[in-house]
C-alpha cells in the first residue's frame, strides 16, 4: 500500500514523450538526474520544480505517445514519481515504464485534483483518493507487469530467472 | 477461427499458435538502435551481464538522429556507439549513411514474414513489406540483443480498406493523414492495423512505407500490408533472405473494420500540435511559412524528392522561406544527383543537408525561431519537436511542401498537376 500526493498536469490528454523530456535534452544528456530537471518543460515549465519524492503524476488519455525514448520514464522516476496514474497509456511507454520499475495505473483521473492524497492498492485494483473519500476502480495490472514490478524491472527479472518467467 | 497477419507472424516466432490477447515469448529476426536510444541499449546490455550479442548478423546501430553531431553531449554518445560496435563486432551505420528506417529495408536486413524490433517508434515502417516490426524502448532492445527474444502481447487488429483512385497531386501521405484525422492519435493503441484496397495496391512500395511509418501516430503496434508482386520484387532486389509472405485468413477476426474512399481526397495537412488535427489544404490558404522541410523516415525517399523537383524545377523558393532537404539515405542522395533532382532542388534554392533525421527531431539543421512556422514532410508536429516550443509545425506531403516553399504560404500542389 502506498500513500502519496497527486501532481496533475495542466494539459491532460495525448502527452507525448517529447513533452515528458524534449529532444533538446535527451539526445545529449546521459545523466538521469540532469534529465529530470527538464521534464515537461515545453508544456508546463514550472512543473518540474513542484515535484516531490513520492508524488504520483496524474494525466488523461494516451499518456506517453510518440517517441520510444526510454529517457521519458527514466526522467519521471528520477524526478521522484512513485507512479503515473492516467486514463490510458501508449504502448511503448507502458512497457518502458515497467521495464525500469515505474508503476503505471489506468483509472478515471477526472476525480483526482492536484494535491489530492492517493493510495494505490494493486491487489484490490483500487486507487483511493483519501482527500475526497473516493475509491476509484483501476484496470487490474496484467500478470507480466506485476512480475516485472515485483522483480524491480526487466533487467532484474531477466537476470533472476535466466530469461522470462511469467507463470 | 482464422488468423490475422500479426497472429500468424507472432505464432511463427513463438513456436506455437497464438491469438490476440495471448502473451508469448518470440524470437526476433533483426533488431537495432539509433543514436537517441543506443546509449541506454549499451548500458542495459552491460547490466544484463552477458558477454556477447545473440547474433552479430541480426543487429546494427544507426547514427542518424543528430548526424553529424551538433554538440559535445551527442559526440560522446556517438563515440560510445562506435566503441561498442568495435568491441562486439556488430554493424554500425555511421553519419551520412541515412535514416535507420530507410537503411534497414533498403539494405536487405529484413524480409516478408520477419519479426523485427527497433529502438525507435517508427520501426513499424516495414509493415508495408509484410514485416511485423515494432518500436520498443532501449532496455527491451537490450534484452533482444542479449537473448534473441522478447515477450509480446499479441495485438487485436483493425482492418482498413482504402478504396478509390487517388487524384493527381494527392499521395500516400494524404491517405494516412486523412486516416489519422478520422481515427485519432490513440485510435489504434495496443492494436495492429492491416491495410487493404485498390488505393493501397496502386501505390509503389516507397509510397506504402509512408503509410506504415505513421501507424504509430494512431497508436498502432504495427501497420501491416500483404506482400504482393511489387513487394516481392522490391524485397528480392535488396536481400538474399528468403521471403515468407504472410496473408490473413479469410475468416480472421478483426476488432474493427474501417473503409475509406480517397477518390475525392484533397491534399491533407496536420496543424499544430497534434498529428490528428488535420484539414484539407484548401482550408489553410493564408498560413504563411518560414521554413519548409523535405525528408525523414516518412518522406525522404527518391520519389518524394522527385515529385518536389518536378514542382520546383525552374522555379524559386520564396525569399522568406528556408527550404531544407535531407535525403533518407546516401543511396537516395546519389540517385537524386544522377537523375538531376539535386540540381533542380538546389537551383530553386533548397539547402541539402546530410542524409539523416535532420531537423525533424529538433537537434540541429534547422531549429525554428520563436513564432516561426514550418511545413514538413515528417510524421510529428508536437510542440517543440523542431527544437523550439514556440514554433509551429504543419505536416504534409512532399508535393504540398514543395508547392508551399514556392508560395511562401501553405499551397495546393494540384496547381502543378500538369508537371506531375
Amino acid at each position: 500500500m502506498m500513500k502519496h500526493f497527486a501532481r496533475r498536469l495542466k494539459v491532460q490528454d495525448n502527452i507525448n514523450t517529447d513533452y515528458v523530456i524534449s529532444g533538446r535534452y535527451k539526445f545529449k544528456i546521459q545523466d538521469p538526474k540532469e534529465l529530470a530537471r527538464y521534464i515537461f518543460e515545453d508544456i508546463d515549465p514550472e512543473f518540474a520544480a513542484r515535484v516531490k519524492k513520492g508524488d504520483i503524476l496524474v494525466a488523461g488519455d494516451n499518456f506517453g505517445c510518440g517517441s520510444s525514448r526510454e529517457q521519458a520514464p527514466v526522467a519521471l522516476k528520477q524526478a521522484g514519481f512513485q507512479a503515473v496514474v492516467a486514463k490510458s497509456f501508449a504502448r511503448i511507454f507502458y512497457r518502458n515504464a515497467f521495464n525500469i520499475g515505474l508503476l503505471l495505473v489506468e483509472c478515471n483521473t477526472n476525480f483526482i485534483d492536484d494535491g489530492d492524497e492517493l493510495e494505490i492498492d494493486i491487489e484490490k485494483s483500487k486507487v483511493h483518493n483519501t482527500s475526497k473519500g473516493l475509491k476509484l476502480d483501476m484496470k487490474p495490472l496484467p500478470m507480466v507487469m506485476r512480475k516485472l514490478l515485483q522483480d524491480g524491472g526487466v533487467i532484474e527479472h531477466f537476470k533472476k530467472h535466466g530469461g522470462f518467467k511469467f507463470e | 477461427m482464422g488468423k490475422t497477419i500479426s497472429e500468424k507472424i507472432l505464432s511463427n516466432h513463438a513456436g506455437k499458435p497464438v491469438k490476440a490477447g495471448d502473451v508469448a515469448v518470440c524470437s526476433v529476426d533483426f533488431c537495432f538502435g539509433q543514436d537517441g536510444t543506443s546509449a541506454i541499449i549499451i548500458d542495459s546490455f552491460k547490466k544484463l551481464g552477458v558477454d556477447k550479442v545473440f547474433d552479430k548478423s541480426k543487429f546494427c546501430m544507426v547514427i542518424d538522429h543528430s548526424a553529424p553531431s551538433p554538440n559535445i553531449g551527442v559526440s560522446e554518445i556517438h563515440k560510445k556507439m562506435r566503441t561498442f560496435a568495435k568491441t562486439f563486432d556488430v554493424g554500425l551505420y555511421d553519419i551520412g549513411c541515412g535514416v535507420c528506417h530507410q537503411l534497414i529495408p533498403q539494405n536487405g536486413h529484413v524480409t516478408c514474414g520477419d519479426l523485427v524490433l527497433g529502438a525507435d517508434s517508427h520501426t513499424c515502417t516495414y509493415g508495408a513489406i509484410n514485416v511485423f516490426s515494432t518500436g520498443v524502448g532501449s532496455t527491451d532492445l537490450a534484452i533482444a540483443l542479449a537473448s534473441g527474444k522478447n515477450w509480446f502481447k499479441v495485438p487485436e487488429t483493425i482492418k482498413m480498406i482504402v478504396k478509390g483512385k487517388l487524384p493527381k497531386g494527392v499521395t500516400s501521405k494524404d491517405i494516412i493523414l486523412h486516416i489519422a484525422k478520422d481515427i485519432g492519435a490513440d485510435g489504434a493503441t495496443y492494436r495492429s492495423v492491416e491495410f487493404y484496397g485498390e488505393a493501397i495496391s496502386d501505390l509503389s512500395v516507397d509510397a506504402r512505407l509512408t503509410i506504415s511509418n505513421m501507424a504509430v501516430e494512431i497508436g498502432a503496434k504495427a501497420g501491416l500490408m500483404e506482400a504482393d508482386k511489387k513487394v516481392l520484387k522490391w524485397v528480392s532486389e535488396r536481400t538474399k533472405k528468403a521471403p515468407n509472405p504472410v496473408k490473413a485468413d479469410i475468416d480472421a477476426r478483426y476488432c474493427m473494420v474501417k473503409e475509406y474512399d480517397v477518390s475525392n481526397l484533397s491534399p491533407q495537412v496536420a496543424k499544430p500540435h497534434t498529428v490528428d488535427n488535420v484539414s484539407g489544404v484548401e482550408e489553410l490558404a493564408d498560413v504563411k511559412i518560414d521554413q519548409a522541410y523535405l525528408g525523414t523516415c516518412t518522406n525522404g525517399r527518391i520519389e518524394d524528392l522527385e515529385i518536389a523537383a518536378k514542382i520546383l524545377k525552374g522555379k524559386s523558393v520564396h525569399r522568406d522561406v528556408k527550404f531544407i532537404v535531407a535525403p533518407a539515405s546516401k543511396e537516395i542522395y546519389l540517385e537524386a544527383a544522377k537523375k538531376g533532382i539535386v540540381k533542380a532542388l538546389v537551383d530553386a534554392g533548397a539547402i541539402i543537408v546530410a542524409p539523416g533525421c535532420g531537423p525533424c527531431v529538433g537537434t540541429h539543421n534547422g531549429v525554428l525561431a520563436d513564432g516561426e512556422v514550418a511545413i514538413s514532410t515528417a510524421n510529428r508536429n508536437f510542440k517543440g519537436r523542431m527544437g523550439n516550443p514556440k514554433g509551429f509545425i504543419y505536416l504534409a506531403s512532399p508535393a504540398t511542401v514543395a508547392a508551399s516553399a514556392i508560395a511562401g504560404k501553405i499551397a495546393d500542389p494540384r496547381e502543378y498537376k500538369k508537371r506531375l
